[in-house]
């Protein structure tokens, strides 16, 4: 089927399709699968699954203990991705993620890598001086805390479980959901009460 | 099978096989030659750098490595860390 807005990225989608299909490589359901399980992947599922951890102790344990079942749990399709693994942020450790040698993310639960952490300056400061770069985005860690960054150099993937922010008692899942972003669960910022 | 156990102190082989031709290494160049503490074995994982030139790969067990991230640079604060993933065969007991 020809539309005008058709593209030349379609077409070769297409085309690589009827590739992959002839030579027995992939079928037409399982590239529509991983399109659509790519389509869903954002920082909204990681949300739901911050909340759940603040709002579920069971939930939490298994999210600590298995990242990639906590997300199946929620629904999340983890099936091909790479293992999960999830950090705590506690009152005396502040976690930060960073991929070094290219941009590795948890990308099933986070959804694509905002630009900066692929920058160059990102990636090298964050091993280098994590304090300067965590003040820099306006966050701040009491006197007690220690970093943690996590180079994520191979086969797992990583996320920042943060700590639930004071004044959000009675809150809702969905509404606690509503104030996680991308960043607290990268360890560059921390999520507040709005 | 695992060779290093929660806590065991290891060195980073100090090798540069990059600059002995084309390779593909996951042990970044700054960790190379220092001291860290196995915190856990992750897990065994095909060898990436078989894996990116399509080579067999065998499976390496895969360790959560600390290290002490003052030391690493001569600045920062005391009890900071870096947490990184390192194949066993990139590892020495220290």
């Amino acid at each position: 089927m020809s539309t005008v807005l058709e593209t030349d990225g379609e077409r070769l989608l297409a085309a690589l399709g009827v590739v992959l299909a002839e030579k027995g490589i992939a079928t037409p359901a399982e590239i529509a699968e991983r399109i659509a399980i790519t389509d869903q992947a954002s920082p909204a599922q990681g949300a739901r699954m911050v909340a759940r951890a603040w709002t579920d102790p069971a939930f939490r344990a298994l999210m600590l203990e298995d990242g990639t079942r906590a997300a199946e749990a929620m629904g999340i399709a983890m099936r091909g991705m790479p293992p999960l693994g999830v950090l705590e942020n506690t009152p005396d450790l502040h976690n930060l993620i960073v991929c070094t040698l290219c941009s590795c993310y948890p990308r099933a639960v986070l959804g694509y890598p905002p630009f900066w952490y692929k920058s160059a300056a990102y990636r090298a400061r964050a091993v280098r001086d994590p304090r300067g770069l965590i003040a820099e985005w306006g966050t701040e860690l009491a006197d007690n805390v220690r970093v943690r960054v996590v180079d994520s150099t191979a086969d797992y993937r990583w996320m920042v479980l943060p700590i639930r922010p004071a004044r959000t008692e009675g809150w809702s899942e969905a509404r606690l959901a509503d104030i996680v972003r991308e960043g607290d669960m990268i360890g560059v910022t921390v999520p507040r009460a709005v | 099978m695992a060779a290093f156990a929660p806590g065991a102190a290891v060195r980073v082989k100090d090798d540069w096989p990059e600059s002995r031709g084309p390779a593909h290494i996951r042990t970044p160049h700054y960790l190379r030659g220092l001291r860290g503490r196995v915190v856990r074995r992750l897990g065994a994982f095909a060898n990436p750098e078989d894996l990116a030139f399509a080579r067999p790969a065998e499976r390496r067990s895969l360790y959560h490595v600390a290290f002490d991230q003052p030391s690493v640079w001569q600045e920062g604060r005391p009890g900071d860390e870096l947490l990184v993933e390192i194949f066993e065969h990139w590892l020495e007991p220290a």
